[in-house]
């Protein structure tokens, strides 16, 4: 079990940094989920199982930590970091898709799931999002809360929160398209 | 009709929410229409399976 949690280690860190962006806080969030998984004592059939119970807890710690946090921050500013006219150029003067940035098609996406370098490419997309915007579309894809737990946790309107989401959709997926799944040479964005 | 700037709005919506039946039925109509924008929900779809499946990357 103990050397099970090391091997998580580094992932769990990385989950939690994205989430939180400060090292500290991503170390207590781990070493707190170690824990009580160690205490907790129970066993499991395999690796994935237990990989899964341990993401469960850890993902229980995060939003812990975030609540702590939102009593202290005001997080109004997730609306500003990815200003309104970000993705206007992507449309034509009657706000349909220009000739060059309509969405191709991605082939068979989920093929990629098997390979190192597209995590490694898709790692680099989410740690690109500005730190609170990631943090309202990581609680909401990731931690899987509701759009009006969010808005709560963090004391936005439901409006301003769901822009936000669709803002950081947009920059992902035109970063997944830009450096994995229309970039001419993958191996030069690493 | 949608454009396809206020049909990416609402697909991104229809991951947070149920969308009324008005908006729905307009949706569903511009994507029968436009290619752009049915790959663009596609990918949508992909993000999150993506986002999901990220912590269990490494096996
Ligand atoms: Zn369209």
């Amino acid at each position: 079990m103990e050397n099970e949690l090391i091997s998580f280690r580094s992932d769990m860190l990385k989950f939690a940094w994205l989430q939180l962006r400060d090292e500290s806080s991503a170390e207590d969030a781990v070493q707190e989920t170690m824990a009580a998984v160690l205490i907790g004592k129970q066993s499991f059939g395999n690796r994935a199982q237990l990989k899964t119970w341990v993401f469960a807890i850890l993902k229980n710690k995060i939003v812990d930590i975030i609540r702590e946090r939102a009593r202290f921050s005001s997080t109004g500013a997730a609306l500003e970091e990815i200003p309104e006219n970000a993705y206007d150029d992507l449309f034509d003067e009657r706000d349909h898709w220009n000739a060059d940035t309509r969405p191709s098609a991605w082939g068979d996406p989920e093929s990629s799931f098997s390979s190192q370098q597209f995590w490694k490419i898709f790692e680099i997309c989410l740690t690109r999002l500005p730190e609170n915007t990631a943090r309202v579309f990581m609680m909401r894809e990731m931690l899987d809360l509701d759009t009006e737990e969010i808005c709560k946790e963090l004391a936005i309107s439901p409006t301003n929160c769901w822009v936000v989401l669709h803002r950081a959709r947009m920059a992902l997926r035109l970063c997944l398209d830009d450096r994995w799944f229309n970039a001419g040479d993958r191996d030069a964005e690493l | 009709m949608l454009n396809c700037k206020q049909a990416t709005a609402l697909m991104s919506q229809g991951m947070d929410k149920k969308l009324g039946l008005w908006r729905q039925t307009s949706l569903r109509i511009h994507l029968m229409v436009c290619d752009g924008c049915r790959n663009f929900n596609k990918q949508l779809q992909f993000l999150r399976a993506g986002l999901r499946r990220f912590p269990h990357r490494n096996g």
